[in-house]
């Protein structure tokens, strides 16, 4: 088992003729991901990556020739909100957005309408999401992660890479490892993750990366604390940023005091969370 | 991007929010002329994009235009909070009666913006909030539907707006609305709205924050930037797509991606050190964006030491090793350097630097501590 996604996935690679697009298309093949459709308006017809992928002039069509059910977004960020808006219209269930520097505005309103719409979305601004040897939507390197029984969620990309790295020169695996994304506005939201986790039965304990900004993972030391039977270990990274500055990410800003790494520190070890100082002491904490 | 006040009035004036009769003026002769056009009382304002501008006396007002000039010489002279002052706004002086807040910002939590006003204007609205949070109404707008009339009703309502200015309300509510959405706004702000003793409302100050991602479909807006404003290596950095901030330290990082970038910065400290900056080079950043990382951070005579923390994924180690190369060519820094490859292409890159005579560094850890011990040595 694992979350959001496994061999059942059959992926829809929206903006899939683009550098970017074309790129992890073809390292989400190689790794093993059931990459079915790709969608390029105006290029609907023509196969690309020695013919191994169709591709559609829209969602729907996609989705009525392939059956797929989980899309991934390389849309640049002018069209990334229209290319949302048209997953959900085409119902598929789950769609993960990897564009950066989409306008705030743009996802308030594509947050309402896929709440409306009920269906989940992943980010943007992430690097998306791996189930080790089963899966990988996105644009996490698939060889730094090793199947086992740790959930990783986390607001980071590279930060990401660095956890998986580190549990995997200890010989830790991972059951899936999401990328929420470090925008103000997302989809999928910490609890979220930590819930399906909580359900999953190859999931044993989890590590969740947040970082300054918002009050997410206060939010999460809540849940964990309601409503959670299994470890959690953290990371919190911004401990040396200034108030007021966006450290990055669109989210990362420490704004009329709130958002600090250190209130965040303290609610999740008040969740009886175990905080790691820096990233390569996750791997001693879990043990 | 902040806006000055100025051009946040210029803004809401464009949908028909009534503003004060005034112009800008970078000269005391200037503001001088402008008083002069106005006639009558005028309020000299600073406009720098800093909060506390009426604390620090750099806003006065001035009973005649020989007035105005003399307080303008001397607020242009003046520095607020480390900004030096270049331009004024000169306005016409209202006859206040009453002063309220409006606004309309992103609710983070609430996915959604929030319309919040409150009759305790004039005063920084988080003071209010800490002091007195029963005189601040919100209503949150649902972001497909938009601000509506019956909204701006009820939070007239809700100050206790005598009835005789809701028509005025209503149609400052819809154009701050109309403002705050057609702009990408992050935050539009009347601080104060004043009653006049005319009885009409007139927003008296005007603040905007935009949203920089929102910027390329915005090129009228982008060009109100203020760089003088911004520290010059910020500036520089956002011309490379690059991601930084300076700070006060010693230890000059580069880093890519935004977490893994302040997870260096932080262990720096953790280990005894002060970051100099934060730096993302990005995902698949090429050798000429690092070149320029690289002038960037040493451009700055505090930085005794530069970590460079790469985990390369999309972003090649090589590539990065590059550019570190090329920038060491033409800057030849005479500090020591630490670098830390992990990822795709890690081991061509570290032999890249190995020739530059650069301390390697495996782990985090490791890379942190023998950083820190450079730059004290």
């Amino acid at each position: 088992m694992s979350i959001l996604v496994n061999k059942d996935t059959r992926l829809l690679v929206q903006g899939i003729t683009g550098n970017e697009g074309l790129f992890h298309t073809h390292q989400m093949l190689a790794y093993g991901t059931k990459v079915v459709a790709g969608v390029t308006p105006g290029k609907g017809g023509e196969w690309v990556l020695d013919d191994k992928v169709p591709v559609f002039d829209s969602c729907r069509a996609a989705v009525e020739a392939t059956g797929a059910n989980t899309s991934v977004i390389f849309v640049p960020a002018r069209g990334a909100s229209d290319a949302m808006f048209e997953a959900a219209d085409a119902n598929i269930p789950f769609t993960v957005c990897i564009t950066e520097g989409i306008p705030v505005q743009d996802m308030m309103r594509v947050r309402e309408y896929l709440d409306q719409k009920k269906v989940r979305l992943l980010g943007p601004n992430c690097p998306g999401l791996l189930t080790p040897q089963e899966a990988k939507v996105g644009i996490i390197p698939g060889d730094i992660a090793i199947p086992g029984n740790i959930g990783v969620v986390s607001r980071s990309g590279t930060l990401t890479y660095e956890v998986l790295y580190a549990l995997k020169e200890h010989k830790m695996g991972a059951s899936t490892c999401v990328g929420i994304g470090g925008d103000p506005i997302n989809g999928t939201n910490f609890i979220d993750c930590l819930g399906m986790f909580e359900d999953d039965p190859q999931t044993e304990k989890v590590v969740l990366i947040g970082e300054i900004g918002g009050t997410d993972e206060e939010k999460a030391a809540q849940f964990i604390m309601k409503s959670m039977s299994k470890p959690v270990v953290a990371f919190i990274a911004g401990q040396t940023a200034p108030p007021g500055k966006r450290m990055g990410h669109a989210g990362a800003i420490i704004e009329g005091g709130a958002g600090t790494a250190a209130d965040k520190v303290k609610a999740l070890e008040a969740a009886g969370v175990r905080v790691a100082k820096h990233p390569e002491q996750i791997p001693e904490l879990l043990q | 991007m902040k806006l000055h006040e100025y051009q946040s009035k210029q803004i809401f004036s464009r949908y028909n929010i009534p503003i004060p009769k005034g112009h800008v003026a970078a000269t005391a002769t200037e503001a001088r002329q402008i008083a002069e056009e106005l006639g009558g009382r005028v309020v000299v304002k600073s406009q720098v994009l800093v909060g506390g501008r009426g604390k620090a006396g750099g806003v006065r007002v001035a009973k005649s235009p020989k007035e105005a000039e003399e307080v303008a010489t001397q607020i242009l002279g003046m520095e607020i909070k480390g900004l030096p002052v270049r331009k004024v706004l000169v306005d016409e002086a209202a006859n206040i009666d009453h002063e309220i807040y409006l606004g309309i910002t992103n609710d983070r939590a609430a996915r959604r913006p929030v319309l919040m006003a409150s009759s305790a204007g004039g005063v920084e609205i988080e003071e209010v909030a800490r002091t007195t949070p029963e005189k601040i109404i919100k209503v949150h707008i649902d972001p497909l539907l938009g601000s509506r009339d019956y909204i701006a009703r009820d939070v007239a309502l809700g100050i206790d707006l005598p009835r005789e200015y809701w028509k005025q309300f209503s149609d400052i509510c819809r154009g701050l609305w109309r403002a705050y959405q057609d702009c990408d706004a992050t935050l539009a702000e009347i601080n104060p709205l004043v009653i006049t003793k005319e009885r009409t409302l007139v927003a008296l100050d005007g603040k905007m924050l935009l949203d920089d991602n929102a910027l390329f479909r915005h090129a009228d807006l982008a060009e109100m930037r203020d760089v003088d404003e911004e520290a010059p290596t910020e500036t520089e950095a956002r011309k490379y797509g690059l991601s930084f901030i300076k700070l006060d330290g010693q230890i000059g990082c580069m880093v890519n991606g935004a977490g893994l970038a302040m997870t260096t910065m932080d262990i720096v400290k953790l280990f005894g050190g002060e970051p100099a900056n934060f730096l993302d080079i990005g995902g698949g950043a090429g050798a000429d964006k690092v070149a320029a990382a690289m002038r960037i951070i040493l451009s700055d005579p505090n930085v005794k030491a530069i970590l460079f923390n790469v985990f390369g994924g999309i972003t090649r180690c090589d590539e990065v090793a590059r550019g570190i190369l090329t920038a060491l060519a033409e800057v030849k820094p005479k500090i020591p350097m630490v670098a830390r490859l992990v990822g795709t292409n890690a081991e061509e890159g570290r032999r890249l630097l190995a020739d530059a005579r650069m301390i390697t560094a495996n782990t985090l850890v490791d890379a942190a501590k023998k950083v820190v011990a450079a730059a004290k040595a």
